[in-house]
């Protein structure tokens, strides 16, 4: 895109401008693909439990989360007056755009990607230990005892779950052999015979659904959304908020969800490429490969919700260290080792 | 230009967050003003062009450091008002340690400036190879010219790490633990029983 305004201006405005283009054409249809993913959520868990779900807004209801969004938008703000004021409104903020920058190393195509830096894969994972702070800090200026019981079992959760996480994408990138995004998509082509992805390989099988059940953990969805237990905790560290503020956590929310959707596909399902390595098959665009994927793992995530039952928390907290620490550290050990053994590195 | 401007930015916003950090009236907002330096920390290594590390300081300071910081800060119940009664007292302690900073400092860049240490400089073994990426250059060196630096300090954070559990571990009596491998072993069979009694006999369990 640089090169194309780079015909009638400099080369650090075109830079610029073709960055902020680049920046909207992942956001707009991002906050859009929330909002319709809500609508999707809610469809699937009323079927699941033999509900009609939302019907009334538009056809299908289709216009239902577009109709919410208004709601919130026409209500009122309202800021508890023992709460810290500053901190109050900037957690809803912090979550929001943490949820969004992430995007910007996803490889939506080969080449279709915001950011294409050597230290991609670290990025994701900078950024997602910075979406902690949106909950701890909403839990503590709250001055309101759920919210802060809620922000305490939110961050050692999250920081419970990243160390397995981080020693899963460490396979992944000692298979793939770089950090950078594309690169671990092209790494998976033709993996296992004509397949793309690593998930078809038995020694990363596990890790996948490691890495699947520690991202709902991570991103706080059912079963593991201790923090918004309603029978424990009112909302959760959201309890205070309303309106417009409100609403960003839900964006926000959501917008992580998809995001683990997103890194399932790129790091474990060959993201834009076609399931099988058949000529015929890369006719369809990149794109439509990766949403379907998203969409796919999106409808694991909603299943999984309406199905499970909530963990307890010692048992979310023996999971994540008793279990996957150890097993992630194992596979580690084994695949690196298989690795040398058959001469990757070399 | 725009290397310049970010250098500047990022520089001064650390600056600030960490003037801030140091006279912030709440200890939260202290360590949030001190989360804002790292990041802007983390900004200048990238200018650098250290991108690993840049990311590393974020992840490890910014994402475990510091909200363990916010946790400890968030539950301790801190009164400032004797917080800062200490504050002119200990103020000729603090003086004294800033001028042996200041002192330190000064000798050191001087000694660089007059040519006696040598900085920055990277001898032939400590160059990158062009082309090589940030992560590969720095794993070839950690894992063969610092090998034993880094297992040392490996062992050194084992050793923290040992430290700490033993000093706050305690056993406790009459814990009732939950053996979940013996929960999903478990059949109906050995659970429950299947009688059907006379009607009007009742059941002897």
């Amino acid at each position: 895109m640089t090169e194309f305004f780079q015909t009638w201006m400099p080369f650090e405005w075109a830079w610029a401008l073709a960055t902020i283009c680049g920046i909207l054409l992942i956001a707009l249809p991002l906050m859009l693909g929330v909002a319709m993913i809500i609508y999707a959520d809610r469809k699937i868990w009323a079927a699941m439990a033999l509900r009609r779900g939302p019907n009334v807004v538009g056809p299908f209801g289709l216009l239902q989360s577009f109709a919410d969004g208004l709601k919130v938008f026409l209500q009122e703000t309202i800021v508890p007056s023992a709460a810290n004021k500053g901190l109050f409104l900037l957690a809803p903020i912090i979550t929001f755009t943490v949820a969004l920058m992430a995007w910007a190393v996803i490889p939506f195509n080969a080449g279709a990607i915001l950011a294409d830096i050597n230290v991609g894969l670290l990025y994701i994972l900078a950024i997602s230990s910075l979406g902690v702070y949106g909950t701890i800090i909403a839990g503590w200026s709250s001055n309101s005892k759920y919210p802060f019981f809620s922000a305490m079992r939110a961050s050692a959760q999250m920081i419970s779950y990243e160390v397995s996480i981080g020693f899963i994408l460490i396979c992944v990138v000692l298979w793939a052999g770089t950090f950078n995004m594309n690169g671990i998509v092209m790494a998976q082509q033709h993996h296992v015979w004509i397949i793309n992805g690593f998930v078809a390989n038995p020694l990363l099988f596990p890790i996948w659904v490691m890495f699947l059940i520690s991202g709902m953990a991570e991103t706080q969805r059912a079963p593991f959304d201790l923090t918004e237990a309603e029978s424990e905790l009112v909302a959760g560290y959201q309890t205070e908020y309303s309106s417009m503020s409100f609403a960003l956590y839900w964006l926000g929310e959501y917008a992580n969800v998809l995001l683990m959707c997103a890194l399932n596909a790129v790091l474990f399902w060959g993201g834009y490429l076609p399931p099988l390595d058949i000529p015929v098959l890369y006719l369809v665009p990149g794109v439509v490969w990766l949403l379907l994927k998203i969409l796919f793992f999106f409808f694991v995530f909603s299943w999984v919700k309406a199905t499970v039952p909530r963990y307890r928390y010692d048992q979310l907290m023996r999971l994540g260290w008793k279990v996957f620490l150890p097993l992630s550290l194992l596979f580690v050990f084994v695949i690196s080792g298989y690795l040398m053994a058959t001469g990757h590195f070399t | 230009m725009i290397h310049v401007l970010a250098f500047y930015l990022f520089a001064g916003l650390m600056l600030l967050a960490g003037l801030l950090t140091i006279t912030a009236r709440n200890p939260v907002h202290a360590v949030l003003w001190l989360i804002v330096a790292f990041f802007n920390a983390a900004g200048l290594m990238v200018l650098l062009g250290a991108e690993f590390v840049a990311m590393l300081l974020v992840i490890v300071y910014v994402g475990a450091v510091a909200v363990l910081f916010l946790f400890v800060v968030m539950m301790l119940d801190i009164d400032f008002a004797t917080l800062r009664a200490g504050f002119i007292r200990n103020f000729p302690l603090g003086v004294l340690i800033a001028l042996v900073l200041l002192g330190e400092l000064v000798i050191g860049i001087g000694a660089e400036r007059a040519g006696a240490i040598r900085l920055g400089l990277p001898d032939v073994a400590g160059q990158a190879p062009e082309g090589m990426s940030n992560i590969a250059a720095i794993g070839a060196l950690l894992y063969s010219r610092y090998l034993f630096l880094f297992e040392a300090a490996g062992l050194i954070l084992l050793v923290a790490m040992i430290g700490a559990i033993v000093l706050t571990h305690r056993q406790r009596g009459g814990v009732r633990g939950q053996n979940i491998s013996k929960q999903v072993a478990r059949r109906p069979e050995e659970a429950t029983v299947n009688l059907r009694p006379e009607v009007g006999a009742g059941v002897k369990l």
